[in-house]
This record gives C-alpha cells, sequence and structure tokens, in this order.
C-alpha cells in the first residue's frame, strides 16, 4: 500500500451553493514514482429513496424505482496517463457547480427515507498489476437563498385536558393549564426554533418537557406513495417539577445535515413537524404537535 | 639565645601610629548599614476576609524584629495553604480587601475578587456525609438511550466495582454504595480519563465523559452533599472548557504566532472556526436538559471565536435556559456556575448576573413547595440544613453581584430580599456577599431583620456569625458600637449548642476587641469559658477558641494589660490537648517578642511567660522535630533577652538559674542562658569599674559556676568549646584567675574530642575550618594568660601544642603546619617587653616576667621544636602532587618570618631565601603575589634601620614565566 490517495476541497465546512466553484486539490503521497494510466474526477449528486419495511409489500411492483435520482454527475480528467514523482504530489483542480437546465441542485439532507448527498470522487486507473485508487469525499450543498421576505407565523398554544385528543379517559387526567408560544413555524434553517411556555398549573409534578423534532418523509410515484414520520432529536427543556408561572424558554439548534429546507418534488417529499412532549409525574404523556416550514435565507 | 635573635623586638605603639590609617571625621548620617532596620509603624487594616483566623502580617517597629520571625506569623505559603485546606481556619489567599470601585472596569476580574478556588476547599470541608453514594454513567450514544432519568439507585448491590476507566462504547457502569473518599476519588479518575481521552485524540469520547458528569448533577440523593458535588463535577467542567478553548485556539497559530489576548473573530481561520462551530452543534443537540446546560457554559469562552456579541448573546439565553430545572437547589447551583464562568470571561456582563438572582428570587417560593418538602422527608433532612445547602451557590452569585456595584444596587437587592418575607437565607447571602461597609453601616437595621427572622428556618446564628464577620472587616457608626454588641450578644449567649455558640463567639471576638476595653473582652472571655467548659464542650473546638486567643492578642498586645484581662489564663486551661496547647503558647510568645519594646521585671507577665514557656519546652520529645525546637528555643530566647531586674543583679541571676532548670531541653536556650549570664558578669564589672567588693567577687564567681558547671550538658562540641574561651574570657576579665585557668584546660582537654566531619544544618561537613578558627582564637587568648604559679612556664600553650601533635589531622592537610605558623606568632608576640594587649587589673606573663631569660629561653627552645615541624613537614611535601601545597606553606612561612622574624639573624635570613627559592622552585608560585611580595619588601627597606630588608631583596630573584 505504498500509495496514498486524498481529495480535499478548501472550504473548512465543505459547504457550497449552486453556481460556485468547488475548489480544492487531490493529493498523492507515496514513497516511489507511482505509474498510472490516468486521473480523473467525478462530482456526482444523487437523491436516495429507500422505501420503509412497513411498506415493501405493497409497494414492490411498482417501486423498483426506487433507484437513486441523478441531480449531477460530471467528469473531468485531470492528469493524462504517465508518471508521478515520489513524495507528495498536490494536484489543484476547480469544479463549477453548475446545473444544466431547470434542474434544481436540492440541498444535502440525510434522513431515513430520503438521502441526498453529493460526493467528489478520484479515480487513479493503474496498469493491470495493480488496483485502481479510488477516493471519495462528501461535500455539502446549501441551497440558494429563497427569494422575498419569511412571513413570520407565530403560534399560541393552550394545553389543558379538554384540548387534548386521543385519551381514553378523560376523567383519570389530572388537570393542567399549560400555555405558551412559537415564535414562528416559519423557521430560517439557521436560526434556533424559539418560543416560550408556561406551566400555569398542573396537579401532578412535572418531570419533564422536551422538544421532539419529527422528520416526515414521503416517498413515491404515481402509483401510490408512503409516508413516515420520525425523530430527529429530543430535546428537553424541562427537567424536573418547574416553576409555576414562570416562563421556560423554547429553543432548539436544527441539526445540520439531518435537516434541510422543506422540499417538494414529484418523487419525494421531506418536512418537519416539532412536538411539545409534556412527561407527568405519573406517567402522563402530553403531546402537541406543529408542523414547521424549513427555509434558507 | 637562638629565638631572641629570631623574633624582632616590636614597639607596638609607634607601629600601629605608622600603620594607622588616616583619621576620618566619621558622619553618623541617616543611613548605615548595619543600623537595626525600623519600620515605621503603617497600619494596615486587616486584610483577611471574613473567617480567617490567621494573625495579620501587619509591621511592627520593634528593633528587635527577627527578619526569620515573620516566617512564625502564619503568613506564609505553606501556612496559607494549610489554612485553605483547613475548614474553620479558612483564609482565602487574596486580601479580600473590597476596595473602592475601581474606575478601571476591565475585562478581567481583579485581585479583589475573591475567586472560586477559596471557595472550593472551604465547601468541600463544610459538606460532607456518610452517606452511600453512586455514580450512573452511560457511555452509549445519546440517540438509543433506553434508560429514563433520575433514578440511579439499583436495589442490587456489586460485590466487586469494574474499573472505571474501561468506558467503551455503549457500556454503562453503575457504582453503588461508595462513600464520600470513593465518590470523589471515582471522579478525579474521571477527570484523568477525560484529559488522557482528550490527550489520545478521542474528543467524541472526552464530550461523553462531560456529559456523564454533568448528569451526575442532576441526582440530588444524599442532598447533604450536594454543594461538593457540585464542586467536584463542575472542576471537570472546567478542565473540558480549558481544553476545548485551547485546542481551538491552538488551531488559531499561524507561523507558530499565536493570536493576542484579546482577539476579534475576523482573525480567526475558518478551520478554527468550523471546529468551534461542530462543538456547539454537537452541544445543542445533547438530549438532556441539565448536561447541554453545563457543557455549554463550560465552553462559553469559545464564542470569542465565532462573533463579537457571542457570549453577551449566550449568557441571557443560558440564563432563561435555568427555568427549566425544576429543582430550585440544582437550578440555583447552575446559576451559580453560569455567573462564575461568566465573571471569569465577561466579567462585564452584569445584567445576567442580576437576571440569574431576581430569576432565582421568583423560584424562591418552591422551596416550601411540595416536591422539595417531600424529598426531604424522604431523606430525612431537616430543612434548617436543607437551607444551609444554599449558601454557597447565593453567596456567590451575590458577590459576583455586589463586585464593583454601586450602593444603590445594593440597596435594591435587599430591598427585593426582603419582600420575599425577610427571608434568612438571603438575608445571610446578603451579609457574606456585599461590602463589608455597606453592611457595617446597616448593622443595626440587619440586627433587626435578623430579630424578627422566621425561627423554623435557616439557623439564626449562622445570621450573627455573618453579621460579625462584616463588623471585623469595617466598622459601624461609632453611636451604635456598643449598642450592636450587646444585641448579638445577647442573642449568642442563650445558644444551646457549644459549636453554634463558638461560631459565633469567634467572630464576635474581633469586633469586641477592636471597639471595646478591656473589660468587655474580659466579660467574653469569661462567657466563652462558661459555655464551653461543660462536658468538655472545648475539645471540639479548638480551631475557634484558639482563633479567639489570636484576635485577642493582636488587639492587645500589651502584655501587662493583657495578663490584667483576668479570664485570659484561664481561658488557656481550656486548651488540654497538648498539640493545640504548643501552637497557643507559640503565637503568645510571637506576639511577645514582636511587640514587647522594653524590657520587664513585671512579676505577672514573667510568671504567665514562663508557664507560657515552660509548656512549650515540656512538649519537646525524642520526637520532636529539628525545625520546631528551633523554633521554640528562638521563642525562648525572644523572652529570656526581653527580662530584666535592672540593678538587682542576683534577681537577674537567680532568674536565669530558674530557667535553666525549667528549659534544660533545648540547648539553644543554655547557650542563651550563659551567654546571658556572661553579660551579667560583664555588667556587673562595669559597674563596679573593675574594682570588684568582695560581694561582687562573689557574685560574679557565681555566674562564672554557672556556666562552668552548664557547658558540660551541651553536645555540640563547637559550641562547648566556644563557650568555654568565651566564659573563660570573661572570668579572666573579672579577675577570676583559677577559673579562667579551669575553663582554659576544659577547653584544651576538649580538643582531642572535635572529630573530623560534623553536621552543619544537617549535613556532614569537614571540621577542619571550625577547629582552626577556634585554635586561633585561642592562641590569641592565651597571649595575656598568666601562667599559673604553681604549673610550668606556659603550660597551657604547651599542653595545647601537645593536643595539636597528637590529634589525627586529615591525611593531605596542612592545617597541623599552619598552626604551627600561626604559633609562631603567639611566640614571638609573647617575647616582647609589653605585650600588644592586656586585660585591665590582671598582669600577662610579661608582668610576672618582666623579660627574664628563662622564660624567654622556655620560648625559644618552644619556638625551635616548632619551626624543625614546620621544615619536616615541608621536606615531606617533595613529592609531584604535593609541590603546589609545598610552595603555598613556604611562601606562608616566609610571609611570617618577614612579618615577625629579626632578619638581621643571618640564619634567619637564609631561611628565607630558601623559602622564597622554594615558593617558587617548581613553578607553582603565583607571580604576582611574589612581585607584591618582593616590593613591598623593597619598600620596608627605605625606612630607617631597615637597609637590610634592601640586602634581603636582591638575595630574592624573581622567577621569569617561561
Amino acid at each position: 500500500m505504498g500509495t496514498a490517495l486524498d481529495v480535499r476541497v478548501k472550504r473548512a465546512g465543505k459547504v457550497y451553493r449552486d453556481g460556485e466553484v468547488l475548489s480544492g486539490v487531490v493529493v498523492i503521497t507515496s514513497k516511489d514514482t507511482v505509474q498510472h494510466q490516468g486521473i480523473s474526477l467525478t462530482m456526482e449528486g444523487s437523491v436516495n429513496l429507500q422505501l420503509s419495511a412497513k411498506n415493501v409489500g405493497v409497494f414492490e411492483a411498482f417501486c423498483n424505482t426506487a433507484k437513486p435520482i441523478q441531480i449531477i454527475n460530471s467528469t473531468i480528467e485531470m492528469v493524462k496517463p504517465g508518471k508521478l514523482p515520489s513524495g507528495k504530489t498536490e494536484i489543484p483542480f476547480e469544479f463549477p457547480l453548475q446545473m444544466k437546465g431547470n434542474k434544481v441542485l436540492y440541498e444535502t439532507y440525510h434522513g431515513v427515507f430520503v438521502n441526498i448527498q453529493y460526493t467528489l470522487r478520484c479515480d487513479m486507473r493503474r496498469s493491470l498489476l495493480a488496483k485502481d485508487l479510488t477516493k471519495t469525499c462528501e461535500f455539502i450543498v446549501h441551497s440558494l437563498s429563497q427569494k422575498g421576505k419569511l412571513l413570520p407565523s407565530p403560534v399560541d398554544f393552550t394545553i389543558t385536558p379538554e384540548t387534548l385528543q386521543n385519551v381514553k379517559e378523560r376523567a383519570s387526567l389530572p388537570k393542567f393549564l399549560i400555555r405558551g408560544h412559537l415564535n414562528s413555524t416559519n423557521c430560517v434553517i439557521t436560526q434556533p426554533l424559539t418560543g416560550e411556555l408556561v406551566v400555569e398549573s398542573a396537579e401532578a409534578a412535572v418531570k419533564s418537557i422536551e422538544l421532539q423534532l419529527v422528520r416526515v418523509e414521503t416517498c413515491g410515484c404515481a402509483e401510490g406513495y408512503a409516508r413516515d414520520a420520525t425523530e430527529i432529536q429530543n430535546i428537553q427543556i424541562a427537567d424536573g417539577d418547574v416553576c409555576r408561572g414562570l416562563p421556560i424558554p423554547i429553543h432548539m439548534v436544527f441539526p445540520r445535515l439531518f435537516t434541510c429546507p422543506t422540499l417538494e418534488t414529484t418523487n419525494f417529499k421531506v418536512e418537519f413537524e416539532v412536538n411539545i412532549v409534556v412527561l407527568l409525574h405519573d406517567d402522563h404523556l402530553i403531546t402537541e404537535n406543529f408542523p414547521l416550514k424549513l427555509c434558507r435565507m | 639565645s637562638y629565638f631572641l635573635r629570631l623574633a624582632r623586638s616590636r614597639n607596638y605603639v609607634s607601629e600601629s601610629e605608622v600603620c594607622k590609617l588616616e583619621s576620618v571625621p566619621l558622619d553618623f548620617g541617616d543611613y548605615h548599614p548595619l543600623k537595626p532596620i525600623t519600620v515605621t509603624e503603617s497600619k494596615t487594616k486587616k486584610m483577611n476576609r471574613k473567617g480567617s483566623t490567621s494573625s495579620t502580617s501587619s509591621s511592627s517597629s520593634s528593633s528587635m524584629m527577627d527578619p526569620l520571625s515573620s516566617v512564625l506569623d502564619g503568613t506564609d505559603p505553606l501556612s496559607l495553604f494549610a489554612a485553605a485546606a483547613d475548614p474553620v481556619t479558612a483564609a482565602p489567599p487574596t486580601n479580600g480587601a473590597r476596595r473602592k470601585r475601581d474606575k478601571d472596569e476591565s475585562l478581567a476580574v481583579g485581585s479583589d475578587f475573591e475567586p472560586w478556588s477559596s471557595k472550593r476547599g472551604e465547601i468541600l470541608a463544610r459538606y460532607t456525609t456518610t452517606e452511600k453514594l453512586s455514580i450512573n454513567l452511560y457511555m452509549g450514544s445519546e440517540k438509543g438511550k433506553a434508560t429514563t432519568t433520575g433514578s440511579a439507585v439499583s436495589e442490587k448491590v456489586r460485590t466487586r466495582l469494574e474499573e472505571l476507566d474501561d468506558l467503551e462504547e455503549g457500556s454503562q457502569k453503575e457504582l453503588l454504595n461508595l462513600t464520600q473518599q470513593d465518590y470523589m476519588n471515582r471522579i478525579e479518575e474521571l477527570n484523568q480519563s477525560l484529559k488522557d481521552a482528550w490527550s489520545s485524540d478521542q474528543k467524541v469520547k472526552a464530550l461523553k465523559i462531560v456529559i456523564q458528569c454533568s448528569k451526575l448533577l442532576s441526582d440530588t440523593t444524599v442532598i447533604q452533599f450536594y454543594p461538593s458535588k457540585f464542586v467536584l463535577i463542575t472542576d471537570i467542567l472546567d478542565t473540558f472548557g480549558k481544553l476545548v478553548y485551547e485546542r481551538i485556539l491552538s488551531m488559531c497559530m499561524d507561523n507558530r504566532v499565536s493570536l493576542p489576548d484579546n482577539f476579534s473573530p475576523e482573525s480567526v481561520n475558518d478551520t478554527a472556526k468550523e471546529t468551534c462551530l461542530n462543538w456547539f452543534f454537537k452541544i445543542a443537540s445533547i438530549r438532556e436538559l441539565i448536561p447541554r446546560f453545563y457543557v455549554e457554559a463550560a465552553i462559553l469562552k469559545c464564542n470569542k471565536f465565532l462573533s463579537k456579541t457571542g457570549i453577551s448573546e449566550c449568557l441571557p439565553r443560558l440564563t432563561s435556559m435555568i427555568r427549566g430545572i425544576g429543582d430550585p437547589l440544582v437550578a440555583v447551583y447552575a446559576r451559580a456556575y453560569l455567573c462564575r464562568v461568566g465573571m471569569e470571561v465577561a466579567p462585564q456582563l452584569k445584567e445576567s448576573l442580576n437576571k440569574n438572582f431576581f430569576d432565582f428570587l421568583l423560584t424562591f417560593k418552591q422551596i416550601h413547595g411540595d416536591t422539595v418538602q417531600n424529598q426531604l422527608v424522604v431523606q430525612c433532612v431537616e430543612i434548617p440544613l436543607y437551607l444551609t445547602l444554599y449558601s454557597p451557590a447565593i453567596d456567590w452569585i451575590l458577590q459576583c453581584i455586589a463586585y464593583h456595584a454601586p450602593d444603590v444596587l445594593l440597596t435594591e437587592m435587599m430591598e427585593r430580599c426582603k419582600k420575599l418575607g425577610n427571608n434568612a437565607l438571603l438575608l445571610n447571602s446578603v451579609m457574606s456577599a456585599f461590602r463589608a461597609e455597606f453592611i457595617a453601616a446597616r448593622s443595626m437595621d440587619f440586627i433587626g431583620m435578623i430579630k424578627e427572622c422566621d425561627e423554623s428556618g435557616f439557623p439564626k446564628h449562622l445570621l450573627f456569625r455573618s453579621l460579625g464577620l462584616n463588623l471585623a472587616l469595617a466598622d459601624p457608626p461609632e453611636n451604635d458600637r456598643l449598642q450592636i454588641l450587646n444585641e448579638a450578644w445577647k442573642v449568642i449567649t442563650k445558644l444551646k449548642n457549644p459549636q453554634d455558640y463558638i461560631n459565633c463567639a469567634e467572630v464576635w471576638v474581633e469586633y469586641t476587641c477592636r471597639h471595646f476595653t478591656k473589660r468587655e473582652v474580659n466579660t467574653v472571655l469569661a462567657d466563652v469559658i462558661k459555655h464551653m467548659t461543660p462536658d468538655r464542650a472545648f475539645e471540639d473546638a479548638y480551631p475557634q477558641l484558639q482563633s479567639i486567643i489570636q484576635k485577642v492578642i493582636t488587639y492587645i498586645y500589651d502584655f501587662a494589660l493583657l495578663f490584667s484581662v483576668e479570664k485570659f489564663l484561664p481561658f488557656l486551661d481550656m486548651f488540654q490537648k497538648e498539640s493545640v496547647r504548643v501552637e497557643v503558647c507559640k503565637c503568645i510568645m510571637e506576639s511577645f517578642i514582636k511587640h514587647q519594646q522594653e524590657s520587664t521585671k513585671d512579676p505577672v507577665i514573667l510568671n504567665a511567660l514562663l508557664h507560657i514557656c515552660k509548656t512549650m519546652h515540656d512538649s519537646v520529645n525524642a520526637l520532636t522535630l529539628e525545625d520546631e525546637k528551633r523554633m521554640l528555643a528562638a521563642l525562648i530566647n525572644g523572652f529570656i533577652k526581653m527580662v530584666s531586674f535592672g540593678r538587682d543583679f542576683e534577681q537577674q541571676l537567680s532568674f536565669y538559674v530558674e530557667a535553666r532548670s525549667m528549659f534544660c531541653n533545648l540547648e539553644p536556650v543554655l547557650v542563651q542562658l550563659i551567654h546571658s549570664v556572661n553579660q551579667l558578669a560583664m555588667e556587673t564589672r562595669r559597674v563596679m569599674k573593675g574594682n570588684h567588693s568582695r560581694k561582687t567577687a562573689a557574685f560574679v564567681r557565681a555566674c562564672v559556676a554557672f556556666c562552668f558547671i552548664t557547658i558540660p550538658s551541651l553536645s555540640s562540641i563547637f559550641t562547648r568549646l566556644n563557650l568555654y574561651l568565651h566564659s573563660g574570657q570573661v572570668a579572666l576579665a573579672n579577675q577570676c584567675l583559677s577559673q579562667a585557668d579551669a575553663f582554659f584546660k576544659a577547653a584544651v582537654s576538649l580538643v582531642p574530642e572535635v572529630p573530623k566531619m560534623i553536621s552543619v544544618d544537617g549535613k556532614m561537613r569537614p571540621s577542619d575550618a571550625f577547629l582552626l578558627e577556634f585554635l586561633c582564637n585561642f592562641f590569641s587568648t592565651l597571649l595575656v594568660v598568666p601562667d599559673h604559679p604553681e604549673q610550668g612556664v606556659l603550660f597551657l600553650v604547651r599542653g595545647l601544642l601537645n593536643v595539636i601533635q597528637d590529634y589525627t589531622w586529615e591525611d593531605n592537610s596542612d592545617d597541623k603546619v599552619r598552626i604551627y605558623t600561626n604559633v609562631l606568632h603567639l611566640l614571638s608576640a609573647m617575647t616582647q617587653e609589653a605585650f600588644i594587649y592586656h586585660v585591665d587589673k590582671v598582669d600577662s606573663n610579661d608582668a610576672l616576667y618582666g623579660g627574664d631569660s628563662k622564660f624567654l629561653a622556655e620560648i625559644n627552645k618552644l619556638s625551635e621544636t616548632v619551626v624543625s615541624q614546620i621544615l619536616d613537614h615541608l621536606k615531606t611535601l617533595g613529592k609531584e602532587e604535593t609541590l603546589k601545597r609545598q610552595s603555598q606553606l613556604a611562601l606562608y612561612f616566609f610571609n611570617t618570618i618577614l612579618a615577625h622574624g629579626d632578619l638581621r639573624n643571618n640564619r634567619l635570613n637564609q631561611l628565607s631565601v630558601n623559602l622564597w627559592n622554594l615558593a617558587q622552585k617548581h613553578g607553582f608560585a603565583d607571580t604576582k603575589t611574589m612581585v607584591k611580595t618582593l616590593e613591598y619588601i623593597k619598600r620596608r627597606g627605605k625606612q630607617p634601620e631597615m637597609s637590610h630588608f634592601t640586602d634581603l631583596a636582591l638575595r630574592l630573584p624573581l622567577q621569569s614565566r617561561t
């Protein structure tokens, strides 16, 4: 294993946008001179859809369509076949990140059923005796700022035993009154979700209050679709029996990679929701759901 | 005879005239390097912060002040360190002087801000438990977490604790039944594994450890240990914060140049920023509130890499985040941590400090809520104890707020606390944290508020203690002073529990000493004795009692006044544990030595101090360390030197006799006594102008006898030798000839016992230099000692020479010959008609023999022997490796002849030429020295009747350097 190949992009955060130039270096380190049949660099971007187990049976027939959707794929030849000197060789490259036609460069997103990923792959072809060398490096795409101003959409909420749905025995519930608001359900992805929550009263002691960030992924085609909601993260905002009447801040940072601006295409959808979960001491679990719309400004 | 021709006769008077330097009138100006150091008294206010018991290091004007004794007053770093570890005497290393508001409200807190580090020890020592503790660590990934939060207690008792540092992914550790010490060790191990993980580049593991540790802070089982747990775990958080900050800072290094302290975010490179951002994203996704809060607070400083306003935006957010913490105790400590980090990173951001306190006030009612009360019932913890758990946190928050804060703000804070039903817990924290001047000025108000407080809650004696601590630092209005004391003491004296009582009383003693007379101090001491004597309660209160003594002697250092405080000595009787007793005695003696200006014969002082010194002396045993003995002896000596009965010499002597019998185990004290007695004898002589009466002669002989019988009990041989010589001189000066002889004989017979190596300051050193010095000194004295009529001529000199002859000298040393050369000086001085010096009223040999030829012949014979010994020795040095010594010794002998010999004598002249040549023969002579010597001889030759020197010079060739 005398030869090592590495791809490094210039930006520390590896974040690029449509229209920008991806620049960096391919680094080859070797003790001896390297004989090769050419070095090429490939930029790939694709959406991978996966069907959840529970839906597989139903959609098997037509959802072979669940093969990756290619967003971008282009290759450049960096070095013609020849020899590289021993030691460290750095070959700089510049790769324009440009979409053809009116295709859209979706933002990088790592989900459960939907994955949008961009990679740079460097291939060094070699003679029959030596194995070809390959190195991939993920880079991250952020979509362009959305035009227009984001309209804040504040939401006030009140949670009492009466406002709850899906309750079996409403009579057995302890009395409580929880009020609060979200500053906006239209969120800029780089800004935290904010708001306040007040436990005005609660008969039972509060055990915990949590914010549950949920992704709702929809995959499908004309014939049918699968919709799945899964948890991304759970952030506790109150621990223990909090002081009554004292506003508790709601604050959640959207995690990178696992969230992206709300996305709706013909083949798939990625949406987000937040649940406010209140856990009372007698293990009563109260959940209030809020759909969010994420965007990048 | 032979030697007569050898020694030149001297006219000491005229020689002295010639040699004397021109006398210059001395100007006794202000400055003299040897003048005793006088320190002008500058009243330094007692700067030690509350609760300190260490004595003041304020200046003293005593010229007797031993510069080394400053080591004794407890302000050296070692004893400070010890004090910090001691819960009761915990004295912060900083002089917690709360100075007037500095205009410089810079980015860092000043040294007048008492740092967290000085609180740590106190908290750890105060909040302890004997209950079993548990640690629950879950090193799994955050998402797949299965266990519920909260209870870490499992019923299973593990027989064997597994290794803690095996913190593998997904492993879960539950350590049960830990004692407090085990717990602390485990936490320290975690701290270590954090550092290890970090240094082995396992950053994720490091983060997991920190998260797990901060999670322990949400556990309030064994609640009385919580403050200490907070201290331990926030240490880890501090470590982590520092590691992350330094790591990112090191990424900003540009060409090995690190960023300046006040860098701006623009100068931080992208990689460092990205790393920093990553940390914040990672922390923001921590599931649980308390770890998320603590870890983010720990790396608050890292916001500096990202933006200028980062910290000022973060602090309010973190502050309101704490509102989500339900347990009020956990929350208040979280606030304390945030304030602590905030003060360190951005002390100028005061808003958040205030907000933290106001938020705390808003949640104050929770303390009396059901959740807390139920918890206390389960844990069997009483409300008053529970409330004291809040103090360190609230004190700290208030201290941060009060730092450089205007009075208006303090007043507002006070009013807010008052509104909450005049709560004692808050009142106490206000008193602990606010400026002492602020509190002292409102003392009467505070007393009023304390009285109104609810009895059932926070312990009231703690409130009085806190008030007392303030009054020890700042003075209340003149008119209120007595009333304050009366009001406070009325409450204090009613305290039933001796510990509560003494903790309060200790503090108020300082106030009493500061503002009142000995009468009030006496009353207070009496009250303390009354409270602490039943059931031997004093046994559990030695530190406090000790601190009371410290305070009393700090303020009353006139010892006549001090011992007239009737209850002072009875108070001392409470120190029945020897080690403590000795410590107290040492303090008193230190104070005495420091403050006593004039010598005393006051029987009250003498009796009391003798008693105290005796106590110190009696504590010495086989196990006592040398240092300790030295210190005790120095203190006792200091006392002995201050005792004077004026003209009543007999009384003085009998004091010394008594002292000798009391302090016989401390040699330095015996040495001091011998010196003192010798001094007494000389003082007597001075008073009698040298003519002793029958009575004084007898008295002086008594002094001499004292010394003579005391010296043999000393163990150090050189001490004995020197004291024999010294006492002999004193005896001689007092015309006690036979006694002087006895001293000198004793010295002579002691010389053979001098070992080759002696211990100096704990190291073994060759003794020859000491012996040489002593012998020269001894010979000089022997010049004037008259021969005993019944002994032979020069009996003592012969005796000493014999001893030197027989002494086993080091194999390759020339010491013996050097001494012999010096003996020639003595012998030549003895041949003079009138000796160079005399003892007043004592006839020396010059007068006794009057230049008798037989006497001179004896000297002559002696000199011949000595000279031949020297020459023999020079011959033995002819070997290659000893040639240098031969050269040096030859020159030494040559110089002796030059100075003392009569060079008109041919043989002597020839001898000196031979020596000169010998010195140069093998090229070991120093040319410069030889040239100078020759110049000297030539110069001498120009003087009248010294033409033979010119001749001699011609015969002395200078060897040219090859």
